[in-house]
């Protein structure tokens, strides 16, 4: 029962700051200032997630096989690889370090 | 096929958001191995998909449950996560310019991806394309996947031995790479980093990266001061938007 308590609230909570964020009228967001913050954020939030699902184990900080992975997805990038190749550089260089290093 | 504004053209937007679309999609496979480890049920696992459908929100909340946490707490987790999705429902809306009969329905596919495609598009009519291909394919087949995860789980064994944990981030440095064309772009996200890791082990699940959000308005303020400062006649440094 907890665990669908927890599906519900976020369920409901998620979709309604989806759906605040498409209802908030248009002329809040003709102001330079507001239009530069909301292009800005998400960069912000990108990379902190990157970083966090990259080094971070619970509340922990690591450095293990996934940062050779994204070292991995970052020279893919950098040769301008399309999407699903850079996600499977990552994945793949993961595995391998792993599997090498035990 | 050239839409008629001279943008680009619509096959090279479907091609583009396909690629995002399926990359994506097919990691709902990473989360249904994740989240029936979790001791989630199916059915628990494939509603997150279906009704929640944020990855990271996803992520968190079994995490949390898993590290028996409570739902509440879980779910603040997950919730706060899924917040950045507002922000990018701010942008969208004005790209899109969508009738508001639309919008509810619109708004379930307002995620990191599908954003992030959208943005990339010069015109509101390849920006509207690669919205709903994007959406459509990574809901279709993240729902599909996540199913074949929960389903498989205990056939795959590790997940992390086969190095789909490391999907996640790679996806989320694939969408970001675009982004940070600018001086200012890369200050943001540089401190973004700093702070989402340098807090992590201080502030609840969750909390970190709301925190690291605010290096955006931050990083503006002190723009703005810096632009005030040496006056805006003596400053032609290119920091700040291309798009």
């Amino acid at each position: 029962m907890n665990i669908w308590i927890a599906i519900g609230l976020t369920a409901v909570g998620c979709y309604a700051v989806k759906l605040i964020g498409l209802l908030i009228p248009a002329g809040l967001l003709e102001r330079p200032l507001v239009q530069r913050l909301a292009a800005l954020l998400p960069v912000a939030l990108l990379a902190a997630l990157t970083a966090q699902q990259t080094f971070a184990d619970g509340h922990v900080l690591v450095l293990d096989a996934k940062a050779a992975g994204l070292a991995a997805a970052g020279v893919a990038l950098l040769l301008r690889a399309p999407f699903l190749l850079v996600v499977a550089a990552a994945v793949l260089v993961t595995a391998g370090v792993r599997a090498m290093t035990g | 096929m050239r839409s008629e504004d001279g943008g680009k053209p619509d096959a090279a937007v479907v091609r583009d958001a396909l690629g995002v679309g399926v990359a994506v999609g097919l990691s709902g496979f990473a989360f249904g191995v994740t989240s029936a480890g979790s001791g989630l049920t199916l059915l628990q696992t494939c509603a997150l998909s279906l009704l929640v459908f944020t990855g990271a929100s996803q992520f968190a909340l079994v995490g949390a449950l898993a590290g028996g946490g409570n739902p509440f707490t879980a779910a603040a987790g997950a919730f706060f996560l899924g917040v950045r999705n507002a922000f990018y429902g701010l942008r969208l809306s004005q790209l899109l310019a969508l009738p508001r009969a639309v919008r509810p329905f619109a708004a379930q596919w307002v995620i990191d991806e599908t954003t992030a495609v959208a943005l990339a598009q010069p015109t509101r009519r390849s920006v509207r394309i690669g919205f709903t291909v994007t959406g459509l394919t990574l809901y279709v087949l993240w729902n599909l996947t996540t199913l074949l995860g929960a389903l498989g789980a205990d056939a795959i064994g590790d997940t992390d031995a086969w190095g789909l944990d490391a999907a996640g981030p790679a996806v989320f440095l694939a969408l970001l790479a675009p982004m940070i064309k600018t001086t200012m772009e890369r200050v943001v996200a540089g401190l973004a980093v700093v702070l989402g890791l340098g807090l992590l082990p201080v502030l609840p699940a969750g909390v970190p990266v709301l925190v690291a959000a605010l290096a955006a308005p931050a990083v503006l303020w002190a723009e703005g001061r810096r632009r005030a400062r040496i006056g805006p006649d003596e400053d032609d440094d290119t920091v700040g938007e291309e798009r």
